[in-house]
């Protein structure tokens, strides 16, 4: 169960990434950092608004908001200047913003630890099968499967979605049927930025909040996105649950080489099938 | 005039693929651009959709400068271009691929998606069928009903035929006078000489980027020599 909850934390920031990997073609590398100022902002206000369960929930609901406007203005004003260049100018494009978002969190909220309560209302465990169960991993369990199905309504029940699903495969031919395809790849940008930042809103109150918090997502959501599969968001979905299962399983069962469980099942995942176990858009 | 084309040059990269074509479509004309493969026909279409935009040269779309201008502008300009590849976005099902290309005008004949698939019937059989999964003779034909449906005043047709059986071809012939009886301008770029004669008022021949010759069908028709020289 708590393999499950860290898989939903996963999916939702890597479904993020497979998003934008899967419709603007990039690699985005800041994505990470765009989780650390999500869990930051989550900080900030649900600090500014006194904690308890406004103060959370607001958190929530704003924290993916300041991360979607931060990716907005980056996008607007960066990004869709590039979109025409090679993948490696890209890339090196999202590494420059990941130093930079790092050093400007830094700045902003310095290198200290922080940490946010969750609201009372999720506080505290319940039994399930005789074991006591965190009530915040049962709201994860309850949020992943949420966003799986907001995901699905927004790529095949919106005109913007199958748009970005055409844009996906053939940008060029998307113009040609008048549709101006900086603002879709906008739109997506953002969209994917801001379930990075729901990510890092909902785990703020499970970890500490630090600074190379992007680090570890950024190598983890990567992984996720390759055995799923670039840019299948159902892809997301299973290699997260590999991945938080296997970890959950390696506490387990070897607790001294946790750490390498998922590793070893992105490995084996990867031989199998070197394209992802679902359908890569690349 | 509804297109004009002034002296243009293109390029792909380095290398220059259009020499000086000049060529022009009145209203409600079918004209067509007749070529072998290589000549430059699909160049001459990309070029006037934005896709390969001229370095010199000028394109007027209803007597205003459209060279340079991106893709998704013409469209809305009232330009539809139906690629010889056909491009339809395969993971999408038909009535999606014309969902999002639907456009409405004012004041113009509207094409929507019942109308188009009046058409072409067997889109409508298919329309919960993704793209990718149809014959290539209903991926040309979603094609040209992905581009009607964007209301278009003019259209870019880039080798409709290619590859169909002949009595596909007989159905496009159709419909393509169906087309051109509703007030449709359309430029027509084939190398299926009957086909494309049967259809057009005048024509342009291209061979090595070039328009090597223009004049009437009939010209062309009784010029056996014009025709063996521009390698058609």
């Amino acid at each position: 169960m708590v393999g499950l909850s860290r898989a939903m934390i996963l999916f939702i920031v890597s479904s993020g990434m497979s998003l934008v990997l899967g419709v603007l073609r990039v690699p985005n590398i800041a994505h990470g950092s765009l989780y650390m100022i999500g869990a930051f902002s989550a900080f900030s206000i649900s600090t500014l608004l006194g904690g308890g369960n406004a103060g959370f929930w607001l958190a929530l609901f704003l924290a993916p908001l300041v991360v979607a406007l931060v990716s907005f203005i980056v996008e607007r004003a960066l990004f869709c200047h590039l979109y025409e260049r090679e993948h490696l100018m890209l890339l090196l494009f999202t590494f420059a913003l990941m130093l930079i978002l790092g050093d400007l969190v830094k700045l902003f909220w310095g290198a200290d630890y922080r940490s946010i309560m969750a609201p009372p209302l999720l506080q505290g465990s319940i039994r399930i099968l005789g074991s006591p169960f965190p009530k915040y991993n049962i709201f994860l369990l309850i949020i992943g499967p949420l966003v799986a199905v907001g995901l699905w309504l927004f790529t095949n029940k919106t005109k913007i979605g199958k748009i970005s699903r055409a844009a996906a495969v053939d940008m060029e031919m998307v113009g040609a049927i008048g549709i101006n395809v900086s603002w879709v790849f906008a739109f997506t940008f953002v969209l994917g930025c801001f379930l990075a930042g729901l990510g890092g809103a909902l785990v703020s109150p499970t970890i500490s909040i630090t600074l190379g918090m992007d680090h570890d997502i950024i190598m983890e959501a990567f992984l996720i996105v390759a055995i799923g599969g670039l840019g299948n968001m159902w892809g997301a979905l299973v290699g997260s649950l590999i991945f938080g299962l296997t970890q959950s399983l390696g506490v387990l069962f070897w607790p001294q080489f946790a750490i390498v469980f998922p590793y070893a099942a992105v490995v084996i995942a990867l031989t199998w099938r070197p394209r992802g176990i679902l359908k890569s858009v690349w | 005039m509804m297109l004009e084309l002034q002296n243009i040059h293109t390029f792909y990269g380095l290398s220059h693929i259009l020499f000086d074509v000049s060529l022009t479509v009145k209203q409600g004309q079918i004209v067509c651009l007749l070529g072998r493969n290589g000549a430059g026909k699909t160049t001459t279409l990309k070029s006037i959709m934005g896709i390969a935009p001229p370095k010199r040269g000028k394109i007027l779309f209803k007597g205003e400068v459209v060279s340079g201008k991106a893709p998704y502008i013409l469209c809305r300009k009232g330009i539809g271009y139906v690629p010889d590849d056909r491009r339809i976005f395969a993971d999408l099902t038909v009535y999606e691929n014309l969902e999002i290309a639907l456009r409405k005008r004012e004041g113009r004949q509207q094409w929507d998606i019942p109308r188009v698939f009046e058409l072409f019937p067997s889109l409508q059989k298919f329309s919960g069928r993704k793209g990718g999964l149809l014959s290539g003779g209903e991926q040309k034909m979603l094609a040209i009903a992905r581009a009607l449906v964007g209301n278009p005043e003019c259209l870019l047709l880039d080798e409709p035929t290619e590859g169909l059986a002949p009595a596909m071809v007989a159905v496009f012939r159709d419909r393509i006078r169906l087309l051109k009886e509703s007030g449709l301008t359309v430029l027509l770029a084939e190398q299926n000489v009957k086909f494309t004669l049967s259809l057009s008022e005048y024509a342009y021949i291209i061979d090595d980027g070039r328009i090597c010759h223009q004049g009437t069908v009939a010209e062309i028709q009784e010029n056996e020599a014009i025709r063996t020289m521009c390698g058609i």
